[in-house]
């Protein structure tokens, strides 16, 4: 049996292991009071949270800048990159747990929603915006709280009718309708040859992007100036309802009740529909895949793809265009290296090489990128966006856009107020119900 | 206290005798004792469950009580945010879907999966191979399969439109998504299609507990088919349909990824359940107070549901 004595040399190997490891949970407990890691091990590390881009090369470049960015900062510079559809549930779940990723991109009126969560990143928005000759007004709707810039303002994705030329040509239109009345004619009259307009007005981007302008060029609005009083019920916009009844009716398909993001561009792909309302990946995808997307001639289908600014109303032309903006986390522990990344990430040498890459899919936060020698060497469809975004409005208008928005964006109201209509719905009765839940959500 | 002279506590046959030593050592004492075992061995799934469904349920009702949004902690309102879900017409379209949704589908399931558990209950060529494949509806991820549907739905490219119409037996395209109430039944349709291979499995578990001199008997007795069912089987396998419709029903009432990726809730909320649409209130306008109130009013319903079924399990076995 072996002897109980302890030798000598076991005493002094077990003493050394309890002084080890007497001194790690010495060190854990001056680690964890200190809330910091201790200095040896102290590489930073900057984790910024993206959306899966729908232009791939984007993220590419974005990925290869990241190893640029930790070379100049002397920091572990990382994207993540998630289906646009999780950004909101990943964003809540950091905020709610306290940790997460340093910088959150974030679309339309978010960085609203989410303030009380952000750092004031107006020391780098500033400088940039100056040098920039300031940001599209979108952004002051959406990234900036009185004189307090929430986000920094990144870029601008488009949404704008996609059409085939030849197709209206056949029925008489040289060019895309003007006016919403001309497109409701030109529609009727490519519906009856089976080739209707595409537009979505289910849950999702699209039928936002379409449902909005509409409203706004007839003149109707969500609420006034001050944000605090619902205005929809108007005469503008029960007849902006009728006129999308009619136009539904004659020139649309049915089945774009049910259409999600994806539906109107496969559909327009494969020659179901005259026209589709869509960000510029309609015309991308076309041309990347040209061998195998082709018109009845044989032909490539891009070569017959146009694109237009959305038509006009009553009251004047808009549209909605996204705002992205990365917005520095409150319980980021690298809140001034996540500022040095933005200033980084938005010198003109290294910005310029993720804007040229989108060749117009998204364009720059600020009126200085619509000169830029890119858009002289791209497609004619594609520089639709070039100066879009000057009459972009944004939701809530013309009040700012608020967390309250927000919240009726994020509803569906004014997209459903539409598809009610479209549905079958009196126009009346259609404004009514979405004025009644816009009351609840801006008046209480 | 307890004996360790117990049966059952003591050394088992061809165990060494502890030493004295052993015998009062802490860890060991503790292991003998059947108690502290018991305790030992329940204390990793109550730690789970008090912080994986206690602590957010907990959470979800101070939520459901309080202004908390995305990022601001907010304060105590009472039941304002539970007045606040009731007035709001979506909400109440979307707790009516809900209650039409679980109805329907559970009836169907158990119909189906009734229909399924006594085919499959007679021996055939192939009959295992049968039982394994009727279960990929239940195995594959609901995500991928509600994707699987949506293309099968789709407005434009529909392959069920496409059989349909080259069939003969419709001019028209169905607007399987497009219309509101084919929405919702489409919906009801594809939860059915994925529910009932459970419903199938378990009553065929049941099935075959069924003493067949039973049916032979009754068949003796001049007993047709449906009269063997009705009056032997059904009876005898109340307890396990009691069971499975609800869990079902639990399952299906607060059903969250089928709609979510087939519709999104559209066409104009025609298909949002209590599940999407808190989750839409929730975190796409960052309500957390009011999306944790619009998955409360879940818990009574599946409350008084789960209850009043298991109370009638137990009159059942009482008899």
């Amino acid at each position: 049996m072996e002897s109980r004595r302890m030798k000598r040399r076991d005493f002094l190997k077990k003493a050394a292991g309890v002084t080890a490891a007497a001194a790690g949970l010495g060190g854990l407990t001056g680690i964890l009071s200190a809330r910091r890691a201790p200095a040896y091990a102290q590489r930073r590390r900057l984790r910024i949270l993206r959306w899966n881009d729908f232009i791939a090369q984007a993220d590419e470049v974005l990925k290869a800048q990241a190893a640029e960015a930790s070379r100049a900062l002397g920091a572990d510079v990382t994207f993540e990159f998630v289906n646009v559809a999780d950004l909101q549930a990943r964003i809540t779940a950091a905020i709610q747990s306290g940790s997460g990723p340093d910088i959150v991109l974030m679309l339309w009126a978010w960085p609203q929603l989410y303030a009380n969560a952000l750092v004031d990143v107006s020391d780098v928005a500033e400088p940039i915006g100056r040098v920039q000759g300031g940001f599209y007004d979108i952004f002051q709707a959406t990234a900036r709280s009185g004189d307090r810039w929430l986000a920094m303002p990144h870029s601008v994705g488009g949404f704008f009718p996609h059409y085939r030329r030849s197709w209206h040509a056949e029925v008489g239109a040289a060019e895309f309708p003007k006016t919403w009345d001309e497109w409701r004619e030109v529609g009727r009259r490519l519906k009856a040859r089976g080739k209707p307009v595409g537009q979505s007005l289910g849950h999702g981007l699209d039928a936002s992007t379409f449902s909005y302008p509409l409203l706004w060029s007839f003149g109707g609005a969500e609420v006034d100036a001050t944000g605090k009083r619902v205005v929809l019920n108007s005469r503008a916009a029960v007849e902006s309802v009728r006129f999308l009844q009619a136009f539904w009716q004659e020139a649309c398909d049915p089945s774009g009740l049910a259409w999600d993001d994806t539906a109107n561009n496969r559909a327009f792909l494969a020659g179901e529909l005259s026209a589709t309302a869509n960000g510029l990946s309609v015309y991308i995808v076309a041309k990347r895949q040209q061998n195998a997307l082709r018109d009845e001639r044989g032909q490539p289908l891009y070569q017959d793809i146009e694109t237009a600014l959305m038509p006009a109303g009553p009251a004047g032309q808009f549209h909605l265009n996204t705002p992205f903006q990365h917005a520095v986390m409150r319980y980021s522990q690298n809140q001034r290296l996540a500022k040095e990344f933005l200033r980084w990430m938005h010198r003109r040498e290294v910005y310029e090489r993720w804007f040229t890459v989108n060749e117009g899919y998204s364009v720059g936060p600020a009126r200085v990128w619509e000169e830029h020698p890119m858009w002289t060497r791209i497609d004619r469809p594609m520089q639709t966006m070039r100066r879009a975004t000057r009459m972009s409005l944004m939701i809530g208008h013309p009040a700012p856009a608020s967390a309250r928005a927000t919240e009726a964006y994020s509803k569906y109201i004014v997209v459903d107020m539409y598809a009610k209509a479209a549905q079958g719905m009196r126009a009346e009765d259609a404004v009514r119900w979405a004025e009644g839940e816009l009351k609840k959500i801006y008046e209480t | 206290m307890e004996s360790k002279d117990r049966p059952g506590s003591g050394p088992g046959p061809g165990r060494l005798l502890p030493s004295p030593s052993d015998r009062h050592a802490l860890p060991g004492r503790l292991l003998d004792s059947e108690r502290s075992l018991a305790f030992l061995l329940l204390a990793p799934a109550v730690a789970m469950l008090l912080v994986f469904i206690a602590y957010p349920f907990a959470t979800g009702i101070w939520y459901a009580l309080s202004s908390v949004r995305v990022g601001d902690a907010g304060h105590f309102v009472g039941l304002q945010n539970l007045i606040a879900a009731w007035h709001d017409s979506i909400f109440r379209t979307a707790l009516r879907n809900t209650i039409l949704y679980t109805f329907w589908a559970n009836l169907f399931k158990l119909i189906l999966g009734m229909g399924l558990a006594l085919l499959l209950n007679h021996p055939f060529r192939g009959v295992r191979l049968v039982r394994a494949a009727v279960l990929l509806p239940f195995i594959v991820p609901t995500v991928l399969s509600a994707l699987a549907w949506r293309w099968m739905f789709d407005p434009t490219f529909s392959v069920l439109n496409w059989l349909l119409y080259h069939g003969g037996l419709i001019a028209e395209r169905l607007p399987f998504l497009s219309d509101a109430r084919w929405a919702l039944w489409s919906a009801i349709a594809v939860n059915t299609w994925r529910g009932t291979p459970f419903f199938a499995v378990t009553l065929l578990a049941g099935l075959q507990t069924i003493n067949p001199e039973l049916h032979e008997a009754a068949a003796l007795d001049g007993a047709g088919s449906w009269k063997r069912f009705w009056h032997v089987t059904r009876p005898l396998l109340r307890p396990v349909i009691i069971v499975v419709v609800v869990f079902s029903i639990v399952q299906t009432f607060s059903d969250f990824q089928l709609v979510y990726v087939l519709t999104g809730g559209g066409p104009a909320n025609s298909t949002h359940l209590v599940a999407t649409y808190a989750y839409q209130v929730g975190i796409g306008a960052g309500l957390l107070g009011e999306g944790a109130a619009m998955s409360l009013f879940m818990f009574p319903v599946l409350l008084t549901v789960v209850w009043s079924q298991l109370r009638h399990l137990r009159r059942l076995e009482g008899v």
